[in-house]
């Protein structure tokens, strides 16, 4: 979230769409509500149900899974041709005026540089023309015919409402209803918020879904402000902090990545990573990235990264691929290349589509280790559970260990909320029996294994044996030693500039991530939350109430990343002069002198508005993305491309009917199902009573949501004979699931270029352990296939067959 | 807190007798009423300060324990509910929150390392020193054979792709770090966390 679920209250315009808050986060959802009551705001929902958010909407517009880019490219035309957007903060603080260079262009659903063979692109074309200092050329009067806002306009020209219509389903009315009461906050004191989730996320082109909505929000000024921003309402409660610390693939801490096999020495990795300002006077902020990554490096090998090994770079591992996402794993774990598989709280058989596929894999493993409090789905997969789990475990040659661990309630730690506040939590209990801490045992695996590579040698283990490893107990660390290693520590005397005076003494905690050198003096674990736990204490344990003028930013209470910030970008939330574009609800404002108000602010604090210093300091630019250069896997515009299982063509270009830049396995691609043989759209969802493939496990989750079903409407009902609570078999090229049927008037036949189309809604939370109901698992369906940047499963639309049934065959 | 909120309700009650009735000459009715208010079972809980388990708005919730945290003493969580103080949630909590008390002491909770032996029909029972002994033997035998020191063009890569490791997102920040300087130290690439589904 670039502001707080508070901020959401000072909305006038909210939307909803890519998600169903008031289902799936309820009590942040309350704000939406309160923004209706006492803003008078207005909410808009957009979904294929008609769902509970749906419900106390203003304004409601259903659309096909899988086609927001073609909505969202119609509302950007739309305000294009009205001229609804605000003008002075798209000029300054957008790169509309931006040149691109001539080379780019656009045909026939290909951007220029594609390769058909690779299914990639040469994204050289994708950027701006640069003048002789190395600046992008602009043109603030935007005449020059590819000044990015005239190449978005003729991007868009084609998204025209009888387009969208045709192309979602929603009907055009309706859709243009949605586009003018959206056009109402481009005034600049008017604000709209944006609320999304894995209904945005969760498709093959998920990233470009939340790119198109983020232009919307810059062409309208909402960027910044209070009541607006881009509102990613994550799901688990510190997926937040572990994308922050980097537990993915190719991530390091603090949004660092890994090297590349194309990055052999120290010197090539940072090449790339200089962030030279793009245009004069601009922050660029990522040009401290030699000061994080050697600070990151001290924190985790000590004394064993010196300027004279280049930080211990080579310790690092390489990567001779994008990434090896989850989607991979499990391509690799069935074709005999991963022996190994440790899941730490996560059950895959559950979470990963195709789950036909992911069975197949455990069972290739050599060794299979869950942690979990729970039982879990994987952690019994070579069992027998009948139809919803059919095994001969007999043949299954994999060694399972299952560790059970304590729970939220059981230790001390933080977690990084959606708003991105690190709260800090207590303990109340031990954990039952053996349980452990996911710490201890990590701990327990890491000392074996120096132990065994002290004894018997082996391969490299230079990071291993020198891995810092500086806590009081070396078995069991505490919480706090670790918060304070990713907070860090300065090695030598800060001294101030102006005064001399020592700020902080070697072996003190950092106050700032602007106090990071890249000298080796400093060290940081994970330099975005410098400043979380400091001299000054915990700064997550703080639980102050106080909120300036009520406006929902509580400065006291935990902390937030970056820098205590609770709305990020906020310089955008006033004009050029500096002065509150609503004044009746500003963040910072200029005094003369610097920058105050009721949030840290987003700029230096003396940078004068005249300074021109744009708002978006992570970019070399200093703007907010028009055109989003080489940054995104299948183009600097967003285009529709249909889901890779689709019952329509691409009307927009036959051709290029999905995602060019999509990875697909040849298994994959040979698993996925024609509209000839699966004729309805499925989608799959969560359920208000439910939290994924956990609350099965409580008693009264599971007395309230007890069985397996999916959504069906009326007319399709109908038409297949299925009444309610029949039992039914859904169909997909993948597997069955037989389950009850739910006939609803919550979902609607849309008509998609002419023909009627039917959804179906998947809830995903059954299995086979729990004390609810044994569930197929809504996984049996889903297509093995993720989106182009993130590998993220396109879990949201996909075709399935339905027909009425017997029930499970025991 | 030096006042925990349960306790506020009884020194309410009790105050009346030195106050408003008293002062009107009902000093003893309102004794009779102070010590009429049976004490709440949650007087005597412990109250800790925590957050919901569950999705990202991340709920304030107190959570209720009896057993006085002294070394012999094992507390029990009794109850728990959402934190009026929290400026997000400010004390609700959703269908889910609401029954935490039921993940917490779900019977399906975990509570003795299990192995299930190749081929093997089911779990038995191991000691933390078998799990974990045997866990580091087949990751180093694995690793030892299968580590990439350096590519086909010789370089330096050090990475290992034929163990992986999925993190939780619901784990803390603090146990996330000291999995991502473990796994990485191994040279792990396959890595990765929930934040995909």
């Amino acid at each position: 979230m670039t502001n707080t679920w508070q901020d959401i209250k000072n909305a006038n315009v909210v939307i909803v769409m890519g998600g169903n808050a008031a289902e799936a986060h309820p009590c942040g959802f309350k704000w939406v509500i309160e923004a209706k009551i006492e803003n008078g705001a207005k909410l808009v929902v957009v979904d294929p149900r008609f769902t509970r958010t749906a419900s106390v909407a203003d304004l409601y517009a259903p659309i096909r899974p899988g086609t927001d880019i073609a909505f969202l490219s119609g509302l950007i035309r739309y305000l294009l041709e009205k001229d609804k957007i605000q003008h002075d903060y798209v000029r300054a603080f957008t790169n509309a005026g931006l040149i691109a260079k001539e080379e780019f262009g656009f045909q026939d659903g290909l951007f220029t540089g594609y390769n058909e063979e690779t299914h990639s692109y040469d994204k050289s074309s994708w950027d701006y023309e640069l003048d002789d200092q190395g600046f992008a050329k602009v043109d603030d009067t935007w005449q020059h015919p590819r000044c990015v806002i005239n190449l978005l306009r003729k991007h868009v020209d084609r998204y025209t409402p009888e387009m969208v219509s045709r192309i979602t389903g929603t009907p055009q009315d309706k859709f243009l209803q949605v586009c003018e009461l959206l056009a109402t906050t481009s005034e600049p004191d008017k604000a709209l918020t944006s609320l999304f989730a894995l209904g945005w996320t969760q498709h093959s082109i998920g990233a470009q879904n939340i790119r198109t909505m983020a232009m919307v929000q810059l062409l309208l000024g909402n960027i910044g402000v209070a009541g607006g921003g881009m509102n990613a309402l994550r799901g688990h409660s510190n997926i937040q902090g572990l994308t922050d610390i980097g537990l993915l693939s190719n991530q390091m801490p603090g949004y660092m990545t890994l090297p590349s096999d194309k990055e052999a020495t120290f010197n090539d990795y940072m090449k790339t990573r200089q962030f030279t300002p793009l245009r004069p006077g601009q922050i660029s902020y990522w040009q401290n990235y030699r000061k994080f990554f050697v600070s990151f490096q001290k924190s985790i090998y000590g004394k064993a990264a010196s300027a004279e090994n280049n930080w211990a770079y080579d310790w690092l591992p390489k990567l001779d691929l994008p990434m090896y996402d989850i989607i991979r794993a499990f391509e690799m774990m069935n074709k005999g290349e991963i022996n190994g598989y440790i899941c730490q709280g996560f059950n895959p058989l559950q979470a990963f589509p195709d789950r036909g596929k992911i069975r197949r894999g455990l069972r290739k493993l050599k060794f299979l280790v869950t942690m979990d409090p729970l039982d879990t789905e994987t952690s019994r997969f070579w069992e027998d559970f009948g139809p919803q789990n059919p095994s001969d475990a007999a043949a299954i040659q994999t060694e399972v260990f299952q560790l059970p661990t304590n729970c939220f309630a059981e230790e001390n730690g933080s977690l990084v909320n959606s708003a991105r506040w690190l709260q800090w939590h207590w303990k109340a209990a031990e954990p039952p029996g053996q349980a452990r801490s996911d710490i201890w045992i990590m701990a327990g695996i890491f000392r074996r294994l120096k132990e065994l590579y002290q004894k018997e040698g082996g391969a490299f283990s230079d990071a291993l044996m020198n891995l810092s490893w500086n806590y009081a107990d070396p078995a069991s660390p505490d919480p706090e030693e670790l918060a304070k290693e990713m907070n860090g520590r300065t090695l030598a005397d800060i001294t101030d500039p102006t005064t001399g005076a020592a700020t902080l003494k070697a072996g003190q905690l950092l106050d700032s991530f602007a106090q990071l050198k890249d000298d080796g003096t400093t060290v940081s674990g994970c330099w975005i939350f410098t400043g979380c736990f400091t001299e000054k204490g915990n700064q997550m344990a703080r639980r102050e109430t106080t909120d300036p003028r009520d406006q929902g930013i509580a400065p006291g209470w935990a902390w937030a990343w970056p820098a205590n910030r609770r709305i990020l970008y906020n310089r955008a939330s006033a004009d050029l002069a500096g002065k509150a574009w609503n004044p009746k609800k500003p963040i910072i404002e200029w005094n003369g002198e610097r920058w105050v108000g009721i949030d840290v602010p987003d700029m230096p604090p003396t940078a004068a508005p005249s300074a021109g210093v744009g708002p978006f300091i992570m970019n070399a630019e200093g703007l907010g993305r028009l055109f989003a250069r080489a940054t995104m896997a299948e183009g600097p515009f967003p285009e529709h491309y249909e889901p890779l299982e689709s019952p329509a063509e691409n009307v927009l270009h036959p051709k290029v009917r999905s995602n060019p830049a999509a990875r697909v396995f040849a298994d994959d691609r040979e698993s996925f199902g024609a509209a000839s043989d699966f004729p309805y759209v499925a989608t799959t969802y969560r359920l208000t009573e439910h939290f994924h493939y956990w609350t099965k496990h409580a008693l009264i989750n599971a007395i309230l949501q007890p069985e397996e079903f999916v959504e069906i409407g009326e007319e399709l009902a109908k038409e297949k004979g299925i009444a309610q609570a029949d039992w039914v078999k859904v169909s997909s090229k993948r597997g069955d699931v037989v389950c009850k049927a739910y006939v609803t008037k919550r979902i609607k036949p849309l008509m998609v270029d002419g023909k009627p189309t039917h959804v179906i809604g998947c809830p995903i939370h059954w299995g086979f352990t729990g004390q609810a109901r044994k569930g197929y698992g809504a996984n049996t369906l889903t297509p093995s296939v993720g989106d182009a940047n993130t590998q993220t499963p396109e879990f949201k639309a996909f075709l399935v067959n339905v027909a009425k049934s017997n029930g499970p065959e025991v | 807190m030096n006042v925990n909120r349960r306790g506020f309700i009884k020194l309410t009650a009790a105050g009346l007798a030195a106050s408003g009735m008293g002062a009107l000459g009902f000093g003893h009715v309102g004794e009779a009423l102070a010590s009429s208010v049976r004490a709440f079972k949650l007087a005597a809980a412990k109250e800790t300060r925590n957050t919901c388990t569950y999705c990202s708005v991340a709920c304030g919730i107190l959570i209720y324990s009896m057993g006085d945290r002294a070394k012999n003493a094992h507390s029990n969580i009794i109850h728990i509910e959402g934190d009026p103080d929290h400026p997000v949630n400010r004390g609700t909590l959703c269908p889910k929150g609401s029954a935490l008390l039921d993940i917490v002491h779900a019977p399906t909770r975990l509570t003795a390392p299990r192995y299930r032996a190749a081929g093997a029909g089911e779990f038995k029972e191991v000691s933390w020193d078998f799990a974990l002994d045997r866990i580091a033997r087949l990751m180093k035998d694995d690793r030892d054979k299968n580590f990439i020191a350096k590519n086909k063009e010789g370089v330096t890569v050090n990475r290992w792709t034929s163990v992986g490791m999925l993190a939780a997102s619901a784990s803390s920040s603090e146990t996330a770090f000291l999995t991502w300087k473990v796994a990485r130290s191994l040279g792990m690439v396959v890595f990765d966390n929930q934040a995909r589904v």
